[in-house]
């Protein structure tokens, strides 16, 4: 009895299209967001999360027409992520219908940015996504996080531009700097299981969940539905996002859900 | 066909609580305003909230919106959201804020200490997600949804009702907590009907066509 944990199916979004594809490369058309936002409510899904991956700024508004049309007819919460750079993107999302704006690459190059809309907003509303990447210690490494590592335990570097480009940070440290900058949730998504679907790193969402006092979002690498439930049982999150797996009606969330009962979790059927 | 107004100070995405409304009540005349007298005039006032309370209280005081939020609150269905539920007693912690007072009691923060649950596992602030809510006495809001039902919340801070009667319904995390309030013409709720799907828009339905 108590709070559920949530299934979040996650809606890659371009040019008006929900697509999926392997660390960003070989993109699929997975078809319409509006009804594919639909079937995923229909299922129980706990909430949804866009992310706009449109890589021209002249197209973004694209999404704010997805957003509007999708709060219209689905009253579950909503979090739009990709290419928020200013509190004013913040303002517009939200006033589509976003309920929750996800900040990633430009809360790692300017910071303040995460403070200004968590005051303005609410921290409520403000989700920084973390892309992390396990660091691999080798002799000459240069970078200070491998430095860093001193007893052998596992460290994770942020990355952003969709992984792209590594920042020198501690994916921990970097979550616990967002909680007290202003994030009420992390999105944390291991850039070496996503797309691969070997299952959550679950050692880096245990790392994050038990840093930090808001809310995890484990995500990046779910294959079936046994790796849901582990996110949550091993990996300590209190939700856990996935795409690929619903969107080609492998699964339903409604049986991710089963399962996830079946292992003793409690969740919203 | 009935006129809802909801009253808008600048805080965050009312577009929700109006397509809500506006999907349960496909006649009904659903109003997003800052304007005294549009509140005034509509039969039905939803008064929601997100953010800070302080921000909240400060932003509704800036557009003159007080003496309009207190008379609907004595006069008409009124029904708060979120912060809006927050606003409507004395106190909050939350910047040590003075709230509008129509009821007895405070506003106080998830304590750190009481953050555990049944197994001893951490809880996190914010309460956040689908958190099942039981109906503590029989209202005309809660007709035709069943008691424990879920509701989804987001919220760092929650009610301690000066008066056990303001009661309506209570969640549990980490410690039982007020989670709807009702009185006369009005009922409060700690979460957001808007975004809690089947459930919510029973809710809003059971609101609009409410004769207390």
């Amino acid at each position: 009895m108590g709070l559920a944990k949530r299934i979040i199916p996650c809606l890659d979004v371009t040019r008006g299209r929900v697509v999926k594809g392997v660390n960003f490369v070989g993109l699929r058309d997975a078809g319409d967001p509006v009804e594919i936002a639909h079937r995923y409510d229909d299922q129980g899904a706990d909430e949804l999360t866009f992310l706009d991956i449109t890589a021209s700024s002249d197209e973004r508004d694209l999404i704010l027409h997805i957003i509007e049309a999708v709060a219209a007819q689905v009253f579950i919460p909503l979090t739009v992520g990709g290419g928020v750079r200013k509190v004013e993107d913040v303002r517009r999302l939200l006033n589509a219908g976003a309920d929750k704006v996800s900040i990633n690459t430009s809360a790692v190059q300017n910071p303040q940015l995460v403070a200004d809309a968590s005051g303005r907003y609410g921290a409520q509303c403000i989700v920084v996504a973390i892309d992390a990447k396990r660091v691999v210690p080798t002799a000459d490494a240069k970078r200070v996080i491998a430095q860093a590592d001193a007893g052998g335990a596992p460290r994770w570097e942020v990355y952003t531009h969709g992984g792209r480009k590594s920042t020198g940070l501690d994916a921990v440290q970097w979550a616990r700097k967002m909680q007290a900058l202003g994030a009420g949730e992390i999105l944390l998504t291991s850039m070496d299981r996503d797309g691969t679907k070997s299952g959550f790193d679950l050692e880096l969402t245990r790392a994050v969940a038990e840093a930090v006092d808001v809310p995890v979002i484990a995500s990046g690498g779910v294959g079936n539905l046994e790796h849901l439930a582990a996110g949550i049982l091993e990996g300590k999150a209190d939700a856990v996002l996935a795409a690929s797996i619903f969107h080609y009606g492998e699964y339903s969330v409604r049986q991710a859900k089963e399962l996830m009962a079946a292992r003793g979790i409690e969740v919203r059927l | 066909m009935t006129s809802i107004a909801v009253i808008d100070y600048g805080m965050g995405n009312l577009r929700s609580v109006s397509k809500a409304l506006e999907h349960v009540a496909p006649d009904a005349e659903v109003l997003v305003t800052s304007d005294s007298e549009l509140v005034r005039r509509a039969e039905r006032v939803v008064f929601p909230g997100q953010g800070a309370m302080p921000d909240c209280m400060r932003e509704m005081d800036a557009r003159g919106l007080r003496p309009a939020v207190l008379e609907a609150a004595r006069t008409k269905p009124f029904l708060g959201i979120c912060i809006g539920l927050q606003m409507l007693f004395e106190r909050s912690e939350e910047g040590d804020t003075p709230g509008l007072g129509v009821f007895p009691g405070r506003v106080k923060r998830f304590p750190p200490e009481a953050m555990k649950d049944a197994q001893g596992g951490r809880l996190k602030v914010p309460h956040m997600g689908w958190n099942e809510v039981m109906q503590a006495e029989p209202h005309a809001l809660w007709r035709g949804i069943a008691d424990g039902n879920r509701y989804y919340f987001v919220h760092s801070f929650y009610v301690e009702a000066g008066k056990a009667d303001l009661v309506a319904g209570y969640s549990v995390y980490g410690f039982p907590f007020t989670c709807a309030v009702a009185q006369d013409n009005i009922f409060a709720v700690q979460f957001h009907p808007e975004k809690s799907q089947t459930a919510g828009l029973a809710l809003l339905s059971n609101f609009v066509t409410w004769k207390p």
